[in-house]
């Protein structure tokens, strides 16, 4: 069960993501970074704080965007992860290919220097 | 079978010869008589005689018509109306005899009056007795226990009655008053009972008016007969036996007078109603089609169009349509007797005349919409009835009912088209679990293989090397995953081994494991470093993977002769490793991206060969996700530390011993045998 919640903050798309990741709600979150992709934004950052879990398949959809991303040159950040959601990307080796950091001030900085 | 037929002919036989000793001994007395001779027949012969004549015909109809399941109603009739014919025709017969012979002197014979009296006599009491036995059958359908007493209660009065004939005794007036009274008591209550009237259907009705009418005029006739040559007779000799006295006659033929003047007025007054019983019947057919329309196997698709068809003739409508929002929101029509076009209109006449929320899904209740088509002009209907269908309480769509006359629906009609619809809603109801239930089946069955596969792709042999003993254990959840790990040996001194988890589940990780192995199996050969490997094996997979799936791998080879493990790890989880003489078992940290998620050259960038050297004693645990992840039954995970306590545990001991209580150690903590990934562990423990 996942919860996904949207909104905006100084120009970039924040998607605050609540619950847990499994196969199924995992459709949901590529729902809301496409619904965010389309609408145009060039910084996506993703809350995490409140993810307790993500599964495979969960890693998977942030996985399927990096192309596309770095095509558009729109910069998706992360942060707030939970150790064990952090150790998660850690083993599968996304977090060389994802930008992570501690907390969203960090993360919008990040991702306001990479537009540049 | 063959004992009723045998009890028909015996009382058959019995009753014929009761009736010749009846008429000679009747016939003697008479004759002596008019000879002025002292008979040599008793005087109370013919008497009973006709008692015994009578019970031998009660039996004999008792066999043939009520024990005979297959009569209808009608039939019944008709077996009384046939029996009456032949009678009558009989009985006219030899009054055509009477005639031809004229005024000669056998016509004017009494012995001859009496012979033919005897013969009229007889046909009645047989009319009457075959009358009795089907009356019985019609009154004593649906019956009850209250009725079953009171026909008894007829049978032995009538016996009664028999007896008291037959002795000839003679009862006071008070007795045979009250007597008379019960009887007509009797023949009223048991005269009642008409449920069968209510089950003919109107050309029955009619055919049964008829047959009772001609019944009436065999009665009329053969009663006239008998007491008319009897009146004469015994005009002429007082040695004439009259048994117009007889009471049993007088009370069957009462009886079935009575019923039969009932059943007929009963039939007559029912014949403006009877259509509406048809009708109520063939409503209950109507529902029985559509309820058993899905056990047929017919599409959703028939149960509409039954639907249509059996709501169309039971509340006698012109036309009607059915609106249903299938799956995916796509809506789809069905009509009957009226055009798709025609239907339209109606639908926009009534959006336009901002009639809202009846014609779409959105309407809960039935609603007369006949006022709104009154301003309606170039269509044929002016009355309009319209019916939410509903499925788990979920409005699916509409029923509307159309007919050319104004005001064209009663309430009655709309109660019985509600009632229909319900079934309908029901019914297709059913249809889409079963349809579920099947689709279920036939992922189940798809699983099954899925499974199977991915079985037959895990090795049955590890590869065996006197440097070090092996060991690996696998156990899939019911939902199929993708855990994958074999060796292969390169040349004396090389194995390599792999350890592998495809993301996702079902057939598609199953065939991604095959792909897998098959790319394994190949590389392996052709004795690459680890981090070639895993980039060969990357280029390969980006081309059968789809986007967001992915292959977590651990690549070793094992060097027997330099004793050391050259290891690539894509995104798979780290290697747990404990050295010999160290107590603490720990994990290899090390980088690596999982095959599949970068899709360029650039891979190369995201993935290391790592080297160690082994010892003798050491041991190296392989495992997958499945492991770490398990839960408990308080959510916990099993974890890193947890696995390697495991492995602490059991330091020293073999590569089963240490696999075992890591098994064991899971199991334990997970607190179920039910699984919910794929638990794979891998453990090798080297010699040296």
């Amino acid at each position: 069960m996942v919860s996904i919640k949207r909104l905006q903050e100084s120009g970039a798309d924040i998607i605050a993501v609540i619950g847990e990741i499994d196969a199924s709600s995992s459709i949901e979150l590529d729902l809301a970074i496409a619904k965010s992709v389309g609408e145009g934004f060039k910084r996506i950052l993703v809350d995490c704080h409140a993810l307790e879990y993500i599964s495979s398949a969960g890693l998977g959809v942030f996985m399927s965007y990096i192309e596309e991303l770095r095509e558009k040159k729109i910069q998706m950040v992360l942060y707030g992860l939970k150790e064990k959601v952090a150790n998660t990307f850690e083993i599968l080796g996304l977090a060389d290919l994802l930008h992570i950091r501690e907390n969203k001030s960090e993360a919008l900085k990040l991702a306001n220097e990479l537009s540049v | 079978m063959l004992k009723s037929k045998a009890l028909i002919r015996l009382t058959f036989l019995g009753a014929m010869i009761a009736w010749l000793v009846l008429l000679f001994s009747d016939i003697t007395i008479l004759f002596s008589s008019l000879q002025g001779l002292q008979p040599d027949v008793p005087m109370w012969l013919p008497r009973v005689m006709l008692g015994v004549y009578i019970i031998s015909l009660f039996y004999y109809y008792k066999f043939r018509i009520e024990h005979d399941d297959s009569l209808n109603f009608t039939d019944l009739l008709w077996k009384v109306f046939a029996t009456g014919l032949i009678t009558t025709v009989i009985s006219l017969l030899f009054r055509l005899l009477v005639l031809l012979l004229g005024s000669t002197a056998l016509a004017t014979n009494l012995v001859f009056s009496d012979f033919i009296y005897q013969i009229n006599l007889a046909l009645l009491v047989n009319f009457l007795l075959a009358a009795l036995a089907s009356w019985k059958r019609l009154i004593l359908y649906q019956k009850s226990k209250w009725l079953i007493r009171t026909w008894a209660i007829f049978e032995i009065s009538l016996f009664a009655m028999l007896i008291y004939d037959s002795a000839g005794i003679t009862l006071s007036e008070t007795v045979s008053t009250t007597f008379k009274i019960l009887i007509a008591m009797l023949v009223l209550a048991l005269s009642a009972n008409m449920r069968w009237v209510a089950y003919l259907n109107f050309k029955q009705k009619w055919t049964s008016l008829l047959l009772l009418l001609l019944t009436f005029f065999y009665l009329l006739y053969f009663s006239y007969t008998v007491e008319d040559s009897a009146q004469q007779i015994s005009t002429k000799t007082l040695a004439f036996l009259d048994f117009r006295n007889q009471l049993v006659v007088i009370v069957l033929l009462v009886f079935i007078v009575t019923y039969g003047i009932f059943s007929f007025l009963v039939i007559l007054f029912n014949l403006p109603t009877s259509s509406v019983f048809e009708q109520k019947l063939e409503e209950v057919v109507n529902y029985q089609r559509i309820s058993q329309s899905i056990q047929t196997e017919q599409d959703e698709e028939s149960v509409y169009n039954i639907l249509l068809e059996s709501t169309v003739s039971s509340v006698f409508a012109d036309a009607a349509w059915l609106e249903i929002t299938g799956a995916n929101n796509v809506r789809r029509m069905y009509t009957y007797r009226v055009t798709e076009i025609e239907s339209k209109n109606i639908c926009d006449h009534l959006e336009k005349n901002h009639v809202r929320g009846i014609l779409d899904a959105g309407s809960e209740k039935t609603k007369n919409l006949s006022k709104h088509l009154a301003s309606m002009r170039g269509s044929r209907f002016r009355s309009l009835l319209a019916f939410p269908i509903k499925v788990k309480e979920e409005n699916i769509g509409t029923l509307a009912l159309l007919k050319e006359l104004p005001d064209g629906f009663n309430k009655e009609m709309t109660r019985i088209v509600s009632t229909f619809a319900n079934q309908a809603g029901i019914s297709i109801e059913n249809f889409r679990l079963m349809e579920e239930a099947f689709q279920n089946e036939r992922y189940k069955e798809e699983l099954k293989i899925a499974k199977t596969v991915q079985q037959s792709l895990l090795p049955n042999k590890l590869e065996e090397d006197p440097d070090f003993e092996i060991e690996a254990f696998s156990a899939s959840a019911d939902e199929v995953g993708g855990d994958y790990y074999d060796t292969s040996r390169i040349n004396d001194h090389l194995i390599a081994l792999i350890i592998a988890d495809v993301s996702g589940k079902g057939t598609t990780a199953a065939f991604h494991m095959s792909q897998m192995k098959g790319i394994f199996h190949s590389l392996a050969q052709s004795h690459l470093e680890p981090k070639e490997f895993m980039q060969r094996a990357n280029q390969a997979l980006v081309y059968c993977l789809e986007r967001g799936s992915f292959i977590s791998a651990s690549y070793f080879i094992i060097d027997t002769q330099a004793k050391k493990i050259r290891y690539s790890r894509a995104g798979h989880c780290p290697v747990l490793y404990s050295r010999e003489g160290e107590t603490q078992a720990s994990f290899l940290k090390d980088k690596g991206a999982a095959l599949g998620m970068i899709r360029s050259k650039d891979y190369c960038n995201f993935i290391d060969t790592n080297e160690i050297k082994y010892s003798a004693g050491d041991t190296m645990v392989l495992y997958t996700d499945g492991i770490t992840e398990a839960k408990s039954s308080k959510g916990e995970e099993f974890g890193n530390d947890r696995l390697a306590h495991a492995l602490n545990e059991k330091i020293g001991s073999t590569a089963k011993e240490i696999e075992d209580n890591i098994i064991k150690r899971l199991y334990e903590f997970s607190g179920s045998t039910s699984l919910n990934d794929d638990y794979t562990l891998m453990t090798v423990k080297f010699r040296g």
